[in-house]
């Protein structure tokens, strides 16, 4: 990542300990993870110790402390999707990946999770690669739908 | 724009503004709500654009990109003004066929119409179509009237004048007062008065005192507050304004969706906007009230949207709740009151400002007034956004606008309020939207969120997947949530697997009842909702799983499949 881009974040929070979870999100939006020298500089510009640091990094799965793939797979398993068959989907993206929710596969081409509810519940089941909808996707259909990424 | 400084010199603005408007030019509202975008609304606004391009009609016709008209299931939606011509699932293909044939030739394009599927009979326009007709859509009725990223479309339509009555013709104990009065109450699951939480945060001692906009709509299946804050942010904006100026607020913080983009950007320009406008931060519209505003974003767990845990997460902190005793209207953030709010309830405050409360309370019921908006999904024919008055029945919500259940499948069940909330049976959908009547039947009106089941639903199979939902979003602070949670989630697993024994019904009703009483916050003591309504109403198919191995809905995998 763009280590400029880090500073300035840092820096216009430098000194707020309030706003961690802040800073955190911002460096996870921009870089994808949360690298630990990352968490380090966290630490120290915003004067809150790295022990709290990394308790909010690793307790939520929005933060991710090892790299991400290329394309991110987000499956909605809210409940509407979940009604019209979410786990039919995550069980065909599992095996066509060969990971499982909150994993990268080892050519970093994929890192799949699970989302609740995206509010757009009329188009479930639905997967989200790299942020674009596939809505009303059905399992047959999603070799096709991961096909286009590489 | 320079700071406006005087209700006078709004009513100027807004003059100037609607007099600048043309009544018959054409204006193009291209639906840009979460599912029409995931539906590619993008690429049909581009192609209005370019085609407008094309036939050099760029002075003639107005594009308004819009907040969800909630008809998700049609989506992309397209109204062409001033005739008002709804068209459904709009392609890009269609584009200069609707440029040339409706907004140059002014003639309807069939096809793209709405066609009953059981009549055939065919509606024009939005209000004639039976998902909109008979809806009272006072909260999200003006979405397709705005471009959420102008606030003066909010201001063509009255924006802000409830805020100016607010400042100027009222005081803060008379607002406190009408919406007392009003008997607003929270739409964010517990439905407590607004009106006395006001008062008790106004009334507490010291100086600072804060007010937030809950906006994390966490439950799975809620889309409402996103759709009405996402569609009309400045509408929620006016009535937190509104709402610190009564409780005696300078600092307002909204609590929002890290993962919904567009949300995000259209409640920074709201801010921005408003603040150039001198609608917010210093000597508001001159009346010497000053009110700042802060975006905080939530890190992607459920519990947070819990008032103590947001609080915390505001100052930094993780998001895990504290005991209720000391409430947070009266220590909250920093230890300094804080007024908390869902999106929807700020929404009701400008209209009950402007309508007065004699007027709100004439709409619903006798204790649950005003309108409700729902996220309507699951297996009916049209999900989206409904807004109905309170008392509407479920039944006409599931058929009237919901259209029936898909596929010829018969009805089950209905689910309010998500794994916080409960599951009655197709046998009660006669009774009201109300927070006291179906609190009574043993669901809760939750957030609004109303998922209907079919036939092929497992009921047990449904407890377990909320039980599954909540043990990855408590916070795991306190043991009966954090182990109860586990053991009967563990107890449901295997009953799904055909592993049930004698007294596993027992076994899960004690168990709920002990996290019920002794969790820590109310995701843990909600926790049994959803498992102890479906053991009233669904009894025996507990007892089938587990006494004939058997899954009456035939879902489960593991059991012997229908009738022995
Ligand atoms: C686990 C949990 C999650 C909650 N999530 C939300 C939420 O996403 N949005 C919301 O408005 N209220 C949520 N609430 C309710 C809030 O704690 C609070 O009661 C509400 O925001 C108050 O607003 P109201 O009085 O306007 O309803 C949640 C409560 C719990 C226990
Ligand atoms: S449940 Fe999947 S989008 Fe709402």
């Amino acid at each position: 990542m763009d280590n400029d881009r880090i500073e300035q974040i840092l820096n216009e929070h430098q000194g707020q300990a309030g706003s961690l979870i802040k800073v955190l999100m911002e460096i996870q939006e921009q870089n994808h993870w949360l690298p630990r020298e990352v968490l380090v500089e966290v630490s120290e510009k915003l004067e809150v110790p790295l022990s709290r640091v990394l308790r909010i990094a690793t307790f939520y799965k929005t933060f991710s402390l090892t790299p991400k793939g290329r394309h991110e797979i987000h499956v909605c398993t809210g409940t509407a999707c979940k009604v019209r068959g979410a786990q039919r989907v995550l069980d065909e993206v599992q095996e066509l990946t060969g990971i499982k929710p909150g994993e990268t596969d080892s050519d970093l081409k994929f890192s799949l999770e699970t989302v609740n509810c995206q509010g757009c519940c009329s188009l479930g089941p639905m997967i989200e690669v790299d942020g674009k909808t596939h809505s009303k996707i059905s399992p047959a259909e999603i070799a096709d739908a991961l096909k286009k990424y590489e | 724009m320079a700071h406006i400084n005087s209700a006078a010199e709004l009513e100027e603005l807004r003059k100037g503004i609607l007099s600048k408007i043309e009544p018959d030019k054409p204006c193009i509202a291209i639906c840009a709500g979460i599912a029409c975008l995931g539906l590619g609304n993008d690429r049909v606004i581009s192609a209005f654009e370019e085609e407008i391009r094309k036939q050099s009609l760029e002075t003639k016709v107005d594009i308004r990109a819009t907040g969800c008209h909630g008809f998700c299931e049609k989506g992309p939606i397209v109204v062409i003004y001033p005739e008002e011509i709804c068209y459904l699932e709009v392609t890009p293909e269609d584009v200069p066929e609707i440029i040339s044939q409706t907004v140059v030739g002014k003639k309807v394009i069939d096809r793209l119409i709405y066609t009953d599927p059981n009549t055939g009979a065919k509606a024009v326009h939005q209000f004639e179509i039976p998902f909109y007709k008979n809806q009272s859509r006072l909260l999200i009725g003006n979405n397709p009237k705005i471009n959420p990223k102008s606030i003066e479309d909010y201001l063509a339509i009255g924006g802000y004048s409830a805020l100016a009555k607010a400042l100027f013709a009222m005081n803060p104990e008379q607002v406190l007062e009408e919406i007392k009065k009003a008997n607003l109450r929270g739409r964010g699951g517990g439905g407590f008065p607004a009106g006395s939480k006001w008062e008790t945060t106004r009334n507490a001692p010291g100086e600072e005192k804060y007010v937030i906009v809950n906006a994390h709509e966490g439950e799975p299946g809620a889309f409402m507050d996103r759709a009405l804050f996402t569609g009309n942010p400045h509408l929620v904006l006016e009535g937190l304004i509104i709402g610190a100026y009564t409780i005696g607020s300078h600092q307002g913080f909204i609590y929002t969706r890290h993962d919904t983009p567009q949300l995000r950007e259209n409640i920074d320009i709201a801010l921005s906007e408003a603040k150039e406008y001198g609608l917010l931060g210093e000597n508001i519209l001159g009346s010497g009230f000053n009110f700042n505003v802060e975006v905080h974003l939530d890190v992607g767990i459920f519990v947070s949207g819990e008032s103590s845990a947001l609080m915390r997460s505001i100052e930094g902190k993780s998001p895990e709740p504290r005991p209720k005793y000391i409430r947070t209207s009266v220590s909250g953030i920093w230890n300094k009151p804080s007024n908390l709010n869902n999106v929807e309830t700020w929404a009701n405050v400008p209209q009950i400002i402007n309508n007065g409360s004699k007027w709100y309370s004439s709409i619903g019921t006798e204790r649950s007034k005003g309108t409700k908006l729902i996220s309507l999904s699951g297996n009916i024919c049209n999900t989206g956004v409904v807004e109905v008055p309170m008392g509407t029945s479920l039944k006409e919500i599931i058929y009237n606008f919901g259209g029936g259940i898909p596929n010829g499948k018969k009805l089950k069940a209905v689910h309010f309020g998500g794994p916080m909330g409960g599951s009655i049976p197709e046998s009660l959908i006669d009774s009201p939207l109300d927070f006291d009547v179906l609190s009574k039947l043993g669901t809760s009106l939750g957030a609004g969120d109303m998922l209907v089941l079919d036939e092929d639903n497992c009921m047990v199979e449904t407890a377990r997947y909320f039980l599954d939902f909540l043990s990855g979003e408590s916070c795991g602070k306190c043991v009966p949530c954090r182990e109860g949670i586990r053991q009967m989630l563990k107890t449901l697993t295997d009953i799904t697997d055909g592993k049930g024994k004698e007294g596993d019904i027992e076994l899960l009703e004690e168990i709920a009842g002990v996290v019920g009483e002794a969790a820590l916050c109310s995701l843990g003591r909600s926790v049994p909702k959803p498992l102890l309504s479906m053991l009233k109403y669904f009894r025996d198919e507990y007892e089938a799983h587990i006494k004939e191995k058997r899954c009456p809905a035939l879902f489960c995998k593991e059991l012997k499949k229908g009738e022995l």
